[in-house]
């Protein structure tokens, strides 16, 4: 199945977590993720069962005002 | 007048600085950290953004924050639906382990207004699952009154659209809301000087958070330090109380026993 990483394409097995997502992108913590707009606590990744065309959003702090 | 023990109350949490201080649009994370160093603020304000290119200096943000040990006020800078920020406001939870955020819902994006009608809603959805919510809004008495209807314990009126510098554009409307609510007011957004700092501490205002008057400046750290001295004697003008102006003047000087008086 394909699911997009923050706006981009990825091609994951069947069956795959968000975890699993995860760890294909280089990222280092602290960082959050959202599915389809949702918040995602980091306690639930392993159990986050993704869809086809799933939209997994990974975010990092910036500098803000 | 100022004492040593002019603390103030957010949410139940002891704050001595009335300095709030952006950490976005400076020359480098170097020259952010000594303004800070010097300013001292009470909270740093952060966002958080997608892991793309355009993020990749975060690694060194994030340190920066950690070392400089200063409670940080998350934004939902860039929401422009309740959904979103309360989405917005979850990650920020889980990244920077805080409760608090600066609710931030734009309702124009050229005048960067915040949506006044869908504010209060989100206050309240956000209130209502634990957060700390310091609403970004307009200077508008009704709409800072239905955010602290909804539990805000204090608010952040703009005094100008964010980034234009140009300070309190409607000083008769910021006058009235602090004459009537008894909540923190937090002037967010829209200063440009240390006098307009200053000014809004005058009228009783409790604190200012700063961002692009200071990252902008051609000294930021000395720009930091000047706004820092601007909040403190514009709170001790406030606490000392104001002469009253008069539309004649009034000689200082006792006249009384005057020399010369009436010889010629």
């Amino acid at each position: 199945m394909m699911v997009w990483i923050n706006q981009k394409p990825c091609e994951l097995q069947q069956g795959s977590t968000l975890k699993d997502a995860i760890e294909l992108v280089p990222i280092s913590p602290p960082f959050a993720a959202a599915v389809n707009t949702q918040f995602v606590p980091k306690t639930l990744y392993h159990q986050t069962l993704l869809n086809d065309n799933d939209k997994i959003e990974l975010i990092v702090p910036i500098t803000g005002g | 007048m100022l004492t040593s023990t002019d603390e103030w109350l957010l949410y139940g949490e002891t704050f001595k600085s009335r300095l709030l201080l952006g950490t976005s649009r400076y020359p480098s994370p170097d020259i952010l950290a000594k303004a800070v160093q010097l300013a001292q603020p009470a909270m740093l304000t952060a966002s958080l953004r997608r892991e793309t290119a355009h993020a990749q200096d975060s690694p060194v943000f994030w340190q920066l924050l950690q070392n400089m040990k200063i409670p940080v006020l998350p934004n939902t800078a860039g929401c422009h639906s309740v959904d979103e920020v309360y989405t917005t406001a979850q990650m920020a939870r889980e990244v920077f382990e805080t409760d608090w955020i600066k609710l931030e819902l734009i309702g124009d994006d050229y005048t960067l207004q915040p949506d006044t009608l869908n504010l209060p809603m989100a206050a309240d959805k956000l209130i209502k699952q634990g957060f700390k919510v310091l609403p970004y809004c307009t200077e508008d008495l009704v709409l800072c009154q239905r955010l602290v209807d909804v539990g805000c314990q204090a608010v952040m009126p703009w005094a100008a659209p964010i980034g234009t510098g140009k300070g309190p554009l409607n000083a008769y409307a910021m006058r009235t809301l602090r004459e009537r609510l008894n909540v923190p007011l937090i002037v967010d957004a829209g200063l440009g000087l240390p006098s307009h700092a200053c000014t809004v501490m005058e009228w009783g205002y409790d604190a200012v958070l700063l961002n692009t008057a200071v990252a902008l400046a051609n000294d930021p750290v000395h720009m930091a330090e000047a706004f820092a001295n601007a909040v403190k004697a514009g709170r001790s003008a406030f606490l000392s109380g104001a002469m009253q102006a008069h539309e004649s003047a009034q000689p200082s000087t006792p006249t009384l026993g005057t020399p010369f008086w009436h010889h010629a």
